[in-house]
């Protein structure tokens, strides 16, 4: 069954892009021209993320390398070795409902420190990826229109949150140990 | 994010102090900033070509299609947008873009969405329940494929990183549909709580 599914991972993403290219075809998009011009974006985003990506890869590295996260870790062990979490992931975790392209950062350093292809890179790929963050989207879209009272909106989101994050560290579980 | 950043350095210096390992932490910080650099330079190819399939879906229709299919079942989550056809194309549109990753297209669609809903408020200071549903199921950032994070396990070397789209699927999916059930939940306990004080 996870045989099955893993696999079907891989061709998720070719039958989205053939979905798109087929209906571009009947609808005599100028698909080429298209890319051309979205692609563009990319390079944006890539820059964009420069500042942050530095500044919590740095940050996470130094807090790592002085030897303050053992100290934590002391403290959290039991209780992620029990469902088998690996520590690293800690950041993940507390960054993912604040900012975005720190969550990014801290998956950077989350590869630095134990390889692409470590557990710990998946399960926080996998939260880092199902994630938005709560607190951006809610000061935009309520900032942009004047809300001052969010009543129950951001309880909503963070208990959503905390069930997705559930979901991320059981799912990865099934999939990846 | 300004305290843990702030933290985050402050105490590493801290630590490395008593723990004698400052010149560690002084060469881990050159380190982590250049890899930054190398990890945000190679993600521009998947990035430029996954956005550049997602703008032939936004060029071709497809975004517009889907926003279409889903608006009858958004009513059930939006009863009040009954009268509202304007913010309930846009939180349609809204959460298409954002499904396919368009971050940058789907948040105009996202404030047009609120201004929409404001218009209709009573109180402008206060979020109306409609208002609190389309932010929870924001917040929840339901994505087809994670194209950023992708981006950056592949940057860094992963066989096949596709193999966390399923996964990622499976754990959004289950995180949006919790937005709504809590949206649905605390949007009772409230009106519970005004017929109680009526």
């Amino acid at each position: 069954m996870i045989k099955f599914l893993t696999s079907l991972s891989l061709y998720l993403l070719p039958l989205i892009i053939t979905i798109i290219l087929c209906s571009a075809l009947v609808k005599k998009t100028p698909a080429y021209e298209s890319f051309i011009e979205g692609a563009r974006d990319g390079f944006n985003i890539a820059i964009k993320i420069i500042p942050y990506l530095i500044a919590i890869m740095a940050a996470s590295a130094m807090f790592r390398a002085s030897g303050a996260v053992d100290i934590l870790g002391k403290f959290l062990n039991p209780v992620f070795e029990t469902f088998k979490i690996p520590p690293q992931t800690l950041m993940v975790m507390i960054t993912r409902s604040l900012s975005g392209s720190a969550t990014l950062g801290v998956l950077g350093d989350i590869i630095n420190q134990t390889g692409v292809d470590s557990y710990a890179t998946k399960l926080a790929a996998i939260i880092t990826g199902s994630s938005e963050t709560t607190f951006y989207v809610a000061s935009v879209y309520f900032g942009a229109v004047g809300i001052k009272k969010f009543r129950y909106a951001l309880l909503s989101g963070i208990m959503a949150d905390i069930t997705g994050l559930i979901a991320a560290i059981y799912i990865a579980s099934i999939f990846f140990l | 994010m300004n305290y843990i950043f702030i933290f985050l350095i402050l105490i590493s210096f801290v630590c490395a102090l008593i723990n004698g390992r400052m010149d560690i932490v002084i060469d881990e910080m050159l380190k982590a900033s250049t890899r930054a650099v190398e990890i945000a330079l190679g993600l521009i190819g998947i990035m430029a070509f996954w956005l550049g399939i997602v703008n032939i879906a936004k060029d071709c229709g497809l975004i517009d299609l889907f926003s279409k299919l889903i608006k009858k079942p958004l009513l059930l989550l939006f009863p009040d947008l009954k009268n509202n056809p304007s913010a309930l194309s846009n939180i349609a549109l809204n959460i298409s873009a954002n499904a396919l990753g368009l971050t940058n297209a789907a948040t105009p669609f996202g404030i047009k969405a609120m201004e929409d809903m404001q218009e209709k408020n009573q109180n402008k200071e206060i979020a109306t329940d409609s208002m609190c549903m389309f932010l929870a199921v924001n917040t929840a950032g339901f994505q087809l494929v994670p194209a950023v994070v992708i981006a950056i396990l592949s940057a860094n070397g992963m066989k096949n990183p596709t193999q966390i789209i399923l996964p990622t699927l499976f754990a959004t999916t289950i995180a949006f549909i919790s937005s709504i059930f809590f949206a649905k939940i605390f949007q009772k306990l409230s009106q519970a709580k005004k017929e109680l004080f009526k």
